[in-house]
């Protein structure tokens, strides 16, 4: 009898930059699939998961998290070396995150009224994107990321197939679930129509507005949106906070945000 | 018991206000699931009723451009509103549905296709501009060289009850179409809801065997002249009191000669390109297939999804996408809509139901940008001493 050859499976790791775990996480949500994911990939690196480490390279890596700091910086390109299909998961990794609130404000301001001795403390002005320092192979957009969407993106790759990942809005989610609009119908400001698809409309099926946790969508018409958000009664200090949230350093959201922001 | 032997199609008739949950019992009675309108989520849907309780009794909408809001009547209309953001392409041409799957077992694959048959349905509160709405999908599903077997057979498993207008919305243009505000033909059942203050009746007219076959024996008595002005006068006060208006004379060609006018660029300036209009819009039947495996690769699913032509993906093409900016996006789909449909189709793609002007959230309305078109139309002698130089 010759044994049954074992295929080979596809080793997959996880990478943490400045991030709360959470798109990591969705992994381990993935519940249900979980064990087909296990099946399905040898789990390299995953440190929330596991502390093994099985040494690269890597044919899928899962980026979280954006460069904060030098070292980080330094280290991306190394992952980036290693990883055959690097794929950056989430609002930290693809527009800076939370934490890009820094960028237009002085970190030393926060690292002075955080840190007892601030001097220990090695950071970055800004907190950027991944494909702002190597090549990315592909963008997962979400705060967090959508775990069907996260599997649907592992399934395409290991099928040699492209991943149904939608850039466009939020609204087309919107009317394909049947939900009522909340702009129009309650006069609910929205970023919806500027939003990047992926969470399934959550926020309106809830009778609530995006917060655009998916960050902007194809060609987004950010100044339109923000005119309208005007007409509605929304003020400037508020336009700032809609557009600079969990993807603040999005370009085009950054830009409509300096737009709104007072001269004081 | 040959029950009315008097009734046949193309009657005109009286139903009472008090007998009408009587025509549902009816319609549940012949196996049909009857799809309504009904108040969810600040507006007016269409969703699978139960019985009259369920309708919106009561209920109005103010609506505008990027605006609509429900509103409570003085009087109990069941009927007293205008249209919700759906209609009932819906149900006919599903948002997304399964065209097949396939499994490997070892070395073979097989396909598997859904053999799911649609529910009989009959359609409540079906607005006359929605009916021809119907009948335009019609000529792109049921005819021709490409059919859609899916649509044929939820239109063969449907039956329509038109409730025509005694109301028109701001956003109502349905006059200037053709398409209302009186449905003349294509419906199973057609009422016309009239509301006096101490009458509340309907005029109740056959259209069909298969309407027919659901008012046979129902209580009702022919329609008397006095009735029948009543009903003709308040449709056309609906058709006086339209909210909009659009001038089709010539419109097909006054568009296709302004493909290159200046003007497009201030739409292309406030069009969010979100797709809204395409979603709710009545006739708009694109789509696209989607494929999907599981993380094994053993089965795959094929799926077909509404598109619309303001994604980028839509007209994407090796090398990229043809209309990337939200002027070209905005100018293909109004023009699609109100001219090149009709060599397409031999119709508008246009039925004036006015939900691209409610439910953009901009307020971009196509009957304004239609006459701006118009106020601006470079003259075909203009057009030709383009085409010299």
């Amino acid at each position: 009898m010759v044994p049954k050859k074992e295929k080979k499976k596809a080793k997959l790791a996880v990478w943490k930059f400045a991030s709360c775990d959470g798109c990591q996480l969705s992994l381990l949500d993935c519940e249900d699939e979980l064990l087909a994911v296990a099946d399905a990939v040898d789990i390299a690196n995953f440190p929330e998961a596991s502390r093994a480490i099985v040494k690269g390279p890597y044919e899928i890596s899962l980026v979280e998290g954006s460069i904060t700091t030098p070292h980080d910086a330094e280290r991306i390109h190394r992952i980036r070396r290693a990883s055959k299909f690097l794929v950056t998961i989430g609002a930290c990794a693809t527009a800076g995150g939370i934490q890009a609130l820094r960028n237009y404000t002085d970190v030393r301001e926060f690292t002075s009224a955080i840190y007892a001795s601030p001097k220990y403390i090695t950071t970055l002005q800004n907190s950027t994107p991944i494909t702002d320092h190597i090549p990315v192979d592909l963008e997962l957009r979400g705060c967090p990321v959508n775990k069907y969407q996260l599997i649907e993106v592992v399934s395409a790759y290991l099928n040699r197939r492209k991943p149904n990942v939608s850039p466009y809005s939020v609204c087309i989610e919107c009317k394909l679930r049947g939900h009522n609009c909340v702009m129009v119908a309650r006069g609910t400001p929205c970023l919806g129509p500027i939003t990047h698809a992926g969470c399934d409309a959550v926020c309106p099926g809830f009778d609530r507005g995006c917060y655009s946790c998916f960050g902007p969508k194809e060609t987004p018409n950010t100044r339109a949106m923000a005119e309208r958000f005007e007409e509605m009664g929304v003020s400037a200090d508020d336009l700032v906070r809609m557009f600079r949230s969990f993807n603040a350093e999005a370009d085009e959201f950054r830009k409509e945000s300096i737009i709104h922001e007072r001269q004081d | 018991m040959d029950e009315n032997p008097a009734f046949k199609v193309g009657d005109q008739l009286i139903l009472q206000g008090s007998d009408f949950s009587e025509l549902i019992v009816r319609l549940k009675a012949a196996a049909y699931r009857v799809v309504g309108p009904m108040v969810r989520d600040g507006c007016i849907v269409f969703d699978e009723i139960s019985g009259v309780e369920d309708l919106p009794a009561g209920f109005g909408d103010n609506q505008d451009a990027a605006t609509y809001r429900l509103r409570q009547c003085d009087d109990m209309a069941l009927f007293g509103y205008n249209n919700g953001p759906q209609s009932v392409k819906r149900f006919l041409y599903t948002p997304q549905r399964e065209i097949w799957k396939a499994r490997r077992n070892r070395k073979t694959v097989s396909i598997h296709l859904p053999d799911t048959e649609p529910v009989k349905t009959a359609f409540l509160g079906v607005r006359p501009c929605d009916l021809n709405a119907v009948l335009i999908q019609d000529r792109v599903f049921t005819r021709g060289e490409y059919l859609d077997d899916d649509y044929n057979k939820r239109r063969e498993n449907s039956l329509i009850i038109v409730v025509n207008c005694t109301e028109a919305g701001k956003t109502c243009f349905c006059s200037s179409m053709n398409t209302g505000p009186r449905a003349t033909a294509g419906f199973d059942l057609a009422l016309t809801e009239i509301l006096h203050a101490d009458h509340h009746y309907f005029l109740l007219e056959v259209g069909s065997d298969r309407g027919l076959s659901i008012v046979a024996g129902m209580p009702c008595d022919h329609a008397s002249d006095q009735q029948l002005r009543t009903a003709a006068e308040s449709v056309t006060r609906a058709a006086d009191n339209m909210g909009r208006s659009i001038d089709a004379s010539g419109l097909k060609e006054l568009l296709i000669r302004n493909i290159d006018n200046v003007y497009w660029d201030s739409v292309g300036h406030r069009c969010l390109t979100c797709a809204n209009c395409t979603m709710v819009c009545p006739t708009c039947f694109c789509s696209t297939v989607e494929d999907t495996t599981d993380l094994t690769g053993n089965t795959a699913h094929r799926i077909r999804r509404w598109d619309s032509c303001f994604t980028m993906d839509f007209s994407y093409i090796h090398g990229g996408s043809v209309r990337p900016s939200a002027k070209a996006r905005y100018r293909q789909w109004i023009i699609h809509k109100l001219a090149s449909w009709h060599e397409q189709f031999g119709t508008s793609g246009c039925v004036g139901c006015g939900r691209c002007i409610t439910w953009c959230p901009v307020g971009i309305d196509i009957t304004e940008e239609a006459r701006a078109i118009r106020q601006r139309d470079i003259r075909p002698a203009e057009v030709s001493e383009t085409m010299e130089v």
